[in-house]
This record gives C-alpha cells, sequence and structure tokens, in this order.
C-alpha cells in the first residue's frame, strides 16, 4: 500500500469538515468540524514525516494540537458567553450583521 | 523719410477707435468729432503721401515700411511691414477720403443714437483695418486687415442688436464670410507650401517657377476668398441682409470699400493669375454670373437699401470680371472701382437722407415725387444715377464702357459670352435704377399724410454734394490721357500683354452700350411713371417672385446647407447627451447596479460567509490544477 | 494522474490491512458526524474519529504524537466539548430543514470540487524519491527524538506555545466569568433573612429531597410535610425538558401494592 493513501484519507476528512462548518446550524458542531479539518492536517503532516524520513512534520503537527487545544478552549469560552446572553447556541441568530 | 509715415494711416483711426471703446460713456460728449478728426488726418496724411509718389520716379514709387518683425518660426518668417505702392495708394485715397465723409455725414445722421460714441468707434476701426488689408506687404498682414473688417462689418451691421433679426443678420454676414476667409488660409498655406514665402515680393518673382497647379490651386482660393468678401455667387447672400445696419454703414462698407476688397485682393494677385489662365477664367466667369444675378435681384426689390445691395452685387460683378481679363482689364477694373465707390457711396447717402426725412421708411412705394421736398438729395442722387448707368460724360460711361472692351475682346467664345452678360448687365441695370429713381423721386405722391418729407441738415448734404462731384468729374479724370492705366502699369502689367485683337471699335461697342441703356431707362419711365399704388402688387409673374426671393439664393442656402447642417448639429448634440454622457453615466449606474447586487451577499450569515470561502478555496485550487497541467 | 502506480515505497501489509479496516470507517464517522441530529451524536462519532487518526499516527512511526491525540484530543478537547453541550443542552435537536437558500448546494459542490482536486493534485505530485520511513529517524527513540528536536531547533516555538497556552487559559477565564451583580450576601445576613422574612415557616430551610419521600433524585420534586410538592425544589432546567418526575409514583401506597406488603418500612 502506498503512503500517499492516508494524504487522501486526509483530504476526505478535511473535505467533510468543511462542509460541515458550513451546513450545521449548532454553534458546538461547526466547532467540531473545525477540529476535524485540523487533524485531516496533522495527519497530513505526519504522513509527510513518514515519507521524507524526518520528524519536522511530527513537530508541527504537535504544535498544531497545541494550537488547537488552546483554540477550542476560547472558542468555548465564547460559545458559553453567547449562549448566555442570547439563550441560543445556533450560529445563524447572529446575524445582525446583515445589510 | 516719407515711408516712415505710412504706419501712421493706419495708427491714427486705431487710435481713436481704442480712446473711444476704452474710454467708455466718458467720451460721449466728443467722441464723434475726435473720431471724425482722425479720420480727416489720416486722409490729409494719405494726400501727403500721394504727392510725394507723384514727384518720384516710376521704379521708386513703392515704398516700404516694416513695423517689426512678427512671426520668426523656423523657415517661416514674416514681417509686419507695409507697402505703399500705386496701387494702394488709389485705395488709401478711396478709403480715407469717403471714409471721412461718411464720418461727417454720421454726426448729423446718427444724432439721435445715443450710442453714437460706438459707432463712431468701430468707424474708426473699420478704417484702420480697411488701411491694413490695403496696405499689408504680405498675405498674411493682408489678413490681419481681412479679419479685421469682417470684424468691423459684424460690429456695424449689428449696432443695433436689441432687434433679433439685426443680430442674425450680422451673424449671417460673419459666417458666410468665414468661408471666404477659409479660402483666403488656403491659398496663404499653399502658398507657402509652393514658394516658401508669403510676401507679395517674394512670391511675385518666384511665380514663374512654380507649376501650374499649385498656382491655379492658390487662384481659386484667392478667387473663393474675394467671392466671400465681395458678395459675389455663390457667397452673396448675406449682402442684402446687410442692410439692417446704420445707413452710413452700409455706404462706407457695402458699397465702397470693404466689398471691393476681393478686387483688391484678386488685382494684387495678378502675378499668380496671369499664370494660371483656368483660374483667371472661373474669376471671370463668376463676375458675370454675379453681375446678372444681382441686377435681376435688383429689379424687383421695394426696399430701396436691398435695390442698391443688389446694385452693388452686380457692379463688383463687373469688377471681378474686369480682374478676370487679365492685364487689360486690371486697371479697369480699379477704375471702376474708384468711380463706384463715388457714386454708390453718393446713393447711399441719399437714400439715408430719404430715410431721414421719410420717418425711416425703406419702402419705396411709400415714396413718390420727393424731388420736390427733398431738392438736394434728389439732385445728388441724381448725378449717381446717371454715372451707374453709364451715361456720358459722368464718371461709369468711361469706367463700365471699358469693361465692356475689355469683355468682348477677351477672344473667341469667351468674348462673347463675357462681352454679351456685361451688355445685357447694362440694359438691366439702366432698368432697375430708373426705376428706384422714378419711385423715389418722380412718379405720383403715395406716402400718407403723418410723413412730412424734408431736406436734410448740412452735415448731411455737404457729403452727398462732394461725392456727386466725383460722380461726375472722377471718371473724365481717370481716363484722359489713360491716367489711371499708366499710373497702375508698374503693378499690375497692365500694358496690354498679350492683348486680343478687337473685336468691335471701342465707338461702336460705345454706340450698342447706350442704346441697351436708353431701352432699359424708356422702359423704366414706361412702367413707372405714374405709379400710384402704395401696396407691394401680389399677383405678378413668376420671375418678379423668384427675384424677389433673391433668385432663391437663401432658400438653397437653407436647403443644402442649414438643414443638413442642423441635423449634424441635433444628431451630434445627442450622440453626446445620449452615447458619451450616457457611458459616462451607464459607468456610474453600473458601478451603483454592481454595488446593489454585491450588497446582497452581506446577509449576515456566518454560515453563508463560510460557503463562500469555500468557494473561494474551490477556486484557487482549480487555478493550482490548471497551472500545473 | 496516477492512483497507485507511484511507488514511492509499500508499506508492510499489517498497516495495509489496519488502513484499509480503519480508514472508510472513519470517513463513515466523519460523515455521520454531519449528518445525525443530536449533538452529543456527532460528539460521539467525532471522538471514533480522533481515536482512528491516533491508531494511523502509531501506525506511522509517530507513537509520541498517538498517545498525545488520545490524552489530548480524545481525553481533554472532547471532554470539553461534551461538557458545553452540557451546559447548552444536551438534548438540542438540530431541524435538518435548511433555512439559507442555495448553501447547501454551494457548500456540496464546492467540497466536492475541493476534495476531488486534492486527490487529483496529490495524485499528480512527485516526490522524487522512494519514501524512507523513519526507522533513522527514530533512531534514539522517537520520544527522545521529538525531544532533541523540539529544545534545539524549535525552542523558540515551543515557548512562544506555551505562553499561548497560558493566555488561552486565561482569556477562558475572563470569558467565562460571570460578575455579581448584586454584593455577596455575608452569613449574617442571610441569617437575618431567613428570621425577619414574611413567615417562619422556612426559618429553619426547607427539607432536602428524599426527606418526606422515598427518592432523593433531582429529578423528583421534594415533599412538604403536608405531602404536596414543593415548588422550591423542582429543578427549572429538568423541568423545561420535561424529566420531572411524578412523586406519587413513590409514594408508601404503590410500593406497599408492588411488593405486597401493606404500610411495611422498608
Amino acid at each position: 500500500m502506498n503512503p500517499i493513501n492516508y494524504l487522501y484519507v486526509a483530504s476526505l476528512l478535511f473535505t467533510i469538515g468543511a462542509v460541515g462548518v458550513v451546513v450545521r446550524r449548532n454553534a458546538i458542531v461547526v466547532f467540531m468540524c473545525i477540529e476535524l479539518m485540523l487533524n485531516a492536517a496533522n495527519l497530513a503532516f505526519v504522513t509527510f514525516a513518514r515519507i521524507n524520513g524526518n520528524l519536522e512534520g511530527q513537530i508541527v503537527a504537535f504544535f498544531t494540537m497545541v494550537i488547537a487545544a488552546c483554540e477550542v478552549v476560547i472558542g468555548l469560552a465564547i460559545i458559553v458567553t453567547i449562549y448566555r446572553s442570547r439563550r441560543s447556541a445556533s450560529v445563524d441568530d447572529a446575524s445582525l450583521l446583515s445589510r | 523719410m516719407s515711408s516712415n509715415l505710412i504706419g501712421y494711416l493706419i495708427g491714427l483711426p486705431l487710435f481713436g477707435a481704442a480712446a473711444l471703446l476704452l474710454g467708455g460713456r466718458r467720451t460721449n460728449k466728443w467722441g464723434h468729432i475726435s473720431a471724425t478728426a482722425l479720420s480727416a488726418s489720416s486722409f490729409a496724411l494719405g494726400l501727403k503721401l500721394f504727392n510725394d509718389m507723384l514727384a518720384l520716379p516710376t521704379e521708386e514709387r513703392a515704398m516700404h515700411q516694416k513695423l517689426f518683425s512678427w512671426i520668426h518660426v523656423g523657415g517661416f518668417q514674416v514681417d509686419a511691414g507695409l507697402l505703399l505702392d500705386q496701387l494702394s495708394i488709389c485705395f488709401v485715397l478711396l478709403i480715407t477720403g469717403v471714409g471721412t465723409l461718411i464720418h461727417i455725414y454720421s454726426i448729423a445722421y446718427m444724432s439721435h443714437d445715443h450710442d453714437r460714441r460706438r459707432f463712431f468707434a468701430y468707424l474708426n476701426l473699420f478704417i484702420s483695418a480697411m488701411l491694413l488689408l490695403v496696405l499689408g506687404d504680405s498675405y498674411l498682414n493682408l489678413y490681419v486687415g481681412w479679419e479685421g473688417v469682417g470684424l468691423a462689418s459684424y460690429l456695424l451691421i449689428g449696432f443695433w442688436n436689441q432687434k433679433p433679426a439685426y443680430a442674425t443678420a450680422a451673424k449671417k454676414a460673419f459666417v458666410m464670410n468665414r468661408i471666404g476667409d477659409m479660402g483666403l488660409s488656403f491659398a496663404i498655406m499653399i502658398s507657402f507650401v509652393t514658394f516658401g514665402a508669403i510676401s507679395f515680393d517674394s512670391i511675385k518673382e518666384a511665380a514663374p517657377q512654380a507649376s501650374t497647379a499649385a498656382l491655379t490651386a492658390i487662384g481659386i482660393m484667392l478667387l473663393v476668398a474675394a467671392t466671400g468678401k465681395s458678395a459675389q455667387f455663390p457667397l452673396q447672400a448675406w449682402l442684402g441682409d446687410a442692410m439692417a445696419g446704420p445707413t452710413p454703414v452700409s455706404a462706407l462698407i457695402h458699397a465702397a470699400t470693404m466689398v471691393t476688397a476681393g478686387v483688391y485682393l484678386i488685382t494684387r494677385s495678378n502675378f499668380i493669375f496671369d499664370l494660371a489662365p483656368n483660374a483667371q477664367t472661373a474669376v471671370a466667369a463668376i463676375g458675370a454670373i454675379t453681375l446678372l444675378f444681382g441686377a435681376l435681384v435688383g429689379t424687383a426689390k421695394d426696399d430701396i437699401k436691398k435695390a442698391l445691395a443688389a446694385s452693388t452685387m452686380s457692379q463688383i460683378g463687373y469688377m471681378i470680371l474686369g480682374a478676370g481679363l487679365g492685364p487689360a482689364g486690371y486697371a479697369f477694373a480699379i477704375m471702376h472701382l474708384l468711380t463706384h465707390g463715388f457714386f454708390k457711396a453718393g446713393m447711399f447717402l441719399g437714400a439715408g437722407s430719404v430715410m431721414h426725412g421719410m420717418n425711416d421708411e425703406v419702402n419705396m412705394r411709400k415714396y413718390g415725387a420727393l424731388r420736390k421736398f427733398m431738392p438736394i438729395t434728389a439732385i445728388t442722387f441724381g448725378l449717381g444715377y446717371l454715372a451707374i448707368i453709364g451715361v456720358p460724360p459722368f464718371a461709369g460711361f468711361y469706367s463700365k464702357d471699358k469693361l465692356i472692351e475689355v469683355a468682348l475682346n477677351a477672344g473667341g467664345i469667351k468674348g462673347y459670352l463675357f462681352g454679351g452678360a456685361a451688355l445685357l448687365g447694362a440694359a438691366i441695370t439702366a432698368f432697375y435704377m430708373s426705376r428706384v429713381v422714378i419711385l423715389t423721386f418722380f412718379s405720383q405722391k403715395r406716402w400718407d399724410d403723418n410723413a412730412h418729407p424734408h431736406e436734410s441738415p448740412i452735415l448731411m448734404w455737404l457729403p452727398m454734394a462732394i461725392l456727386a462731384i466725383g460722380s461726375v468729374a472722377s471718371g473724365f479724370l481717370f481716363t484722359s490721357g489713360d491716367a489711371l492705366k499708366n499710373w497702375l502699369e508698374p503693378v499690375v502689367a497692365s500694358h496690354g500683354e498679350g492683348e486680343h485683337a478687337e473685336l468691335l471699335p471701342p465707338m461702336t461697342v460705345s454706340v450698342i452700350a447706350l442704346t441697351l441703356v436708353a431701352i432699359g431707362v424708356g422702359y423704366a419711365i414706361f412702367k413707372y411713371r405714374a405709379e400710384s399704388n402704395p401696396n407691394t402688387p401680389e399677383n405678378v409673374s413668376i420671375f418678379t417672385r423668384i427675384a424677389r426671393r433673391d433668385l432663391m439664393q437663401d432658400a438653397f442656402n437653407e436647403a443644402v446647407f442649414m438643414r443638413p447642417g442642423q441635423v449634424l448639429t441635433k444628431s451630434l448634440v445627442s450622440i453626446d447627451e445620449n452615447v458619451i454622457d450616457g457611458a459616462v453615466g451607464g459607468v456610474g449606474s453600473a458601478a451603483v447596479g454592481s454595488g446593489q447586487l454585491l450588497r446582497k451577499l452581506q446577509t449576515g450569515f456566518v454560515r453563508s460567509y463560510a460557503a463562500l470561502m469555500l468557494l473561494g478555496v474551490a477556486l484557487l485550487l482549480l487555478a493550482i490544477w490548471v497551472v500545473t497541467q | 494522474m496516477n492512483f497507485v502506480l507511484e511507488n514511492i515505497g509499500k508499506t508492510a501489509t499489517p498497516e495495509a490491512v489496519q488502513f484499509y479496516i480503519m480508514a472508510p470507517l472513519a470517513i463513515a464517522a466523519a460523515l455521520g458526524m454531519l449528518i445525525v441530529k443530536k449533538a452529543v451524536h456527532s460528539a460521539i462519532l467525532m471522538a471514533y474519529v480522533m481515536l482512528s487518526l491516533a491508531f494511523f499516527y502509531i501506525a506511522q512511526d509517530a507513537p509520541f504524537l498517538g498517545i498525545v491525540q488520545i490524552v489530548v484530543y480524545t481525553g481533554a478537547v472532547m471532554m470539553l466539548f461534551l461538557f458545553i453541550l452540557m451546559l447548552v443542552g444536551v438534548d438540542s435537536k438540530e431541524s435538518l430543514v435548511e433555512t439559507i437558500k442555495g448553501i447547501r448546494f454551494t457548500a456540496i459542490t464546492a467540497s466536492l470540487g475541493i476534495g476531488v482536486l486534492l486527490i487529483v493534485l496529490i495524485g499528480k505530485a512527485t516526490f522524487g524519491f522512494p519514501a524512507n520511513g523513519l526507522e533513522s529517524a527514530n533512531a534514539g527513540g522517537n520520544v527522545q527524538e521529538i525531544a532533541y528536536k523540539l529544545f534545539s531547533t524549535y525552542v523558540w516555538a515551543f515557548e512562544v506555545v506555551s505562553a499561548l497556552l497560558i493566555t488561552a487559559a486565561l482569556g477562558a477565564m475572563v470569558l467565562a466569568h460571570s460578575q455579581r451583580v448584586t454584593p455577596r450576601a455575608t452569613q449574617r445576613e442571610l441569617a437575618i433573612r431567613r428570621f425577619r422574612g414574611k413567615s417562619l415557616s422556612d426559618a429553619a430551610g426547607k427539607p432536602a429531597p428524599g426527606v418526606f419521600a422515598r427518592y432523593n433524585g433531582v429529578d423528583v420534586p421534594a415533599l412538604l410535610p403536608d405531602g404536596s410538592p414543593a415548588v422550591e425544589s423542582i429543578n427549572e432546567t429538568l423541568k423545561a425538558r420535561g424529566s420531572v418526575r411524578d412523586p406519587r409514583e413513590f409514594s408508601l401506597k404503590e410500593i406497599a401494592d408492588f411488593s405486597g406488603n401493606e404500610g411495611e418500612m422498608r
């Protein structure tokens, strides 16, 4: 089996995550899809590390994980704050910037 | 050295015009006096220069004066220079002499007009521009004067511009003159291209080496210029409308001086025309056509000024015909020009006097039997009339008969055509001028009781009298001993180079001419002797109707030039508004419209923004794929 | 465009087997995450995807990362998600009807485009050398090698990322913190309120759930001495969800009916 196949899997996961961001209305599910996209990228990095034979890819994947963790923390705090003031967790309700 | 004084001829009236125009209303009290005085001093200076010229031997009579170096661009060098030679001095004396007399006349004629000062300023401006025209030593200097007289004519025709019809007449004159001016511009340009210089002396020397085609082109262009300024066919329609100006203007500009500028131009360019026979034939043909045209129009006009204007058109046709007949004809054209200046100006002043006495009425149908009430006017007018129809020993007889002779002697079919036209014109001239005189001064009294015809004041009849003396005596003076012909010979080479054989002996020609004149006069007397109808008759023949409408020239001009021109203008305006402004405005509305469209993207939903970003990423990847193909 | 012919090396057979089983499942789980209505189900499926990714990492000679993935992502991050879901509404259902016109079509078209293009582009990419594998790079053990790299070449990034972590924690505290609007009542004030209130019936505090009833779950209201449910003991959230149960289910009489022992105390 060709290690490239991992890259195909990563692309598919990325695409699915992208669709999820656009299609789902619940803010938390949207966030989970974003995490999915980040994970797909991580998979790609690790695969590249394996193909190239050095550890740079793994280091980058490591940093990506850390950053993703920070992002989750802040993002969920924001969702909680919005939920507290608006009593709704739907992304469609925050549409005051329309024309 | 008297050549240093030439510039003053132009400068004195120019100074007068500037002083009166810039001084404004402060100069109202004495403006007319100063203008007349400056014009008279120009005349005095002209006399002095003439005197000096007489004392010089023939070869040295041409005096040059360089005022300043004007244009110095690469190979094109033009100085503001003046040339006073035998031809110019004739014109100088005519312009300043008749001009001064008309200034004196205007003091009385315009005494009730509170714009009198402006009138005199324009008159002085005209005198100086006309003098510049005849004194310029190159075509470009002549052009400056040419434009100047066009401007002065416009200002003076539209002097009473409160009336829109008069302002339109001034515009018409200016526009038609402009067409002629284009001809002069082209002539200057072609001369520069052909000869590299545009002064008369240098072209005179270089002319024999140029190609006939170039010379013919220059000649035709000069002819176009002359037809514009001198109201020849096909640019003659403005002269009748120009009678909207005050009568002194008609007398000075549209009888004696400005309209003769075309004749001056052709005569001055004799070295070109003599080498381009086709152009010369064209000149003669235009002259012949116009003299008949003007005569025919004059027979049907009831407005005394318009009848005299048609007569001017016809007489200038004679002069142009003479100038188009080569060295044999130039001198006689100039002679007719000078005598015409006397009698036509005199007749115009007389018409002004009649109008003054009849409360500014111009319709001859309302005159009649005025000789009893305005005797001096009648006598001076009558002398001018006798001169114009060519009765010996008055001035017109000598000049016109000589012209008919030269026309007949032109040889071949040309001789028959031009000579025949000139003779026919003489007959018709006799008829319509007699008609004018009979309707005005003889026949029955046709005016109603609130007209009180009276003689004019002395300031008006004195110039008329002086001009009448000129009408009587000048012809004899010019012809005795071939005085004028010999005087002009160094300029126009009128010593009979290439003179053709005489078709008829001069005596025969005179007899034929006088017979025709008598027939014309007799017919007019017969028709109008007992005229008592004060209204214009309506059921007249088709010819009279056509003649009343200027032989349909205005109708033709309107249909062929004016209406298509208006259509073109309107279409250009609509293109400008709809296409160009529309495009500009369209850009604006397109921007607004696209802005409205793009507004719809701002939905406020985060998801739609995310969808757009996805779309962008997809397009980016597509681009990468395409590039790496 | 080559899918399999591009030979940059072959993996060992066990890895191939693992891949061909887990990859389709992971993709199916991701799709499921997209489609299911309840948010909690999405979270569970997400956790499954994380786990399979951890397997992939370990299979590709990145054991450290695999364990970190399980510990951090599946452990901490997904737990965080579930906590927040609990706060926001575990049962919150989302209707699958789309409200914004054209979004579904745009999203599916764009993502299909992205997917296809990515796969095509990856297929065309050439690496120019056979896959090396990480045997040499992991010579001193994966963790040690990563540690060497992390603390020498990437130490600056490491420090910055740690600062970022601290900032994130502070940020979360600031955002989730709710400010008291009124000053906190001290114990003395609470006591004064109890005894100077409208009536003395509440002075001793209210009975806890289960005191007069036979059930002490939060979803059953407490009973007052006269047997009626205490309104103040009903949990608002559960009431909004409709999960509150009737205390009469647990009355003595029914239990007696059930067990056949009348009036017997347990």
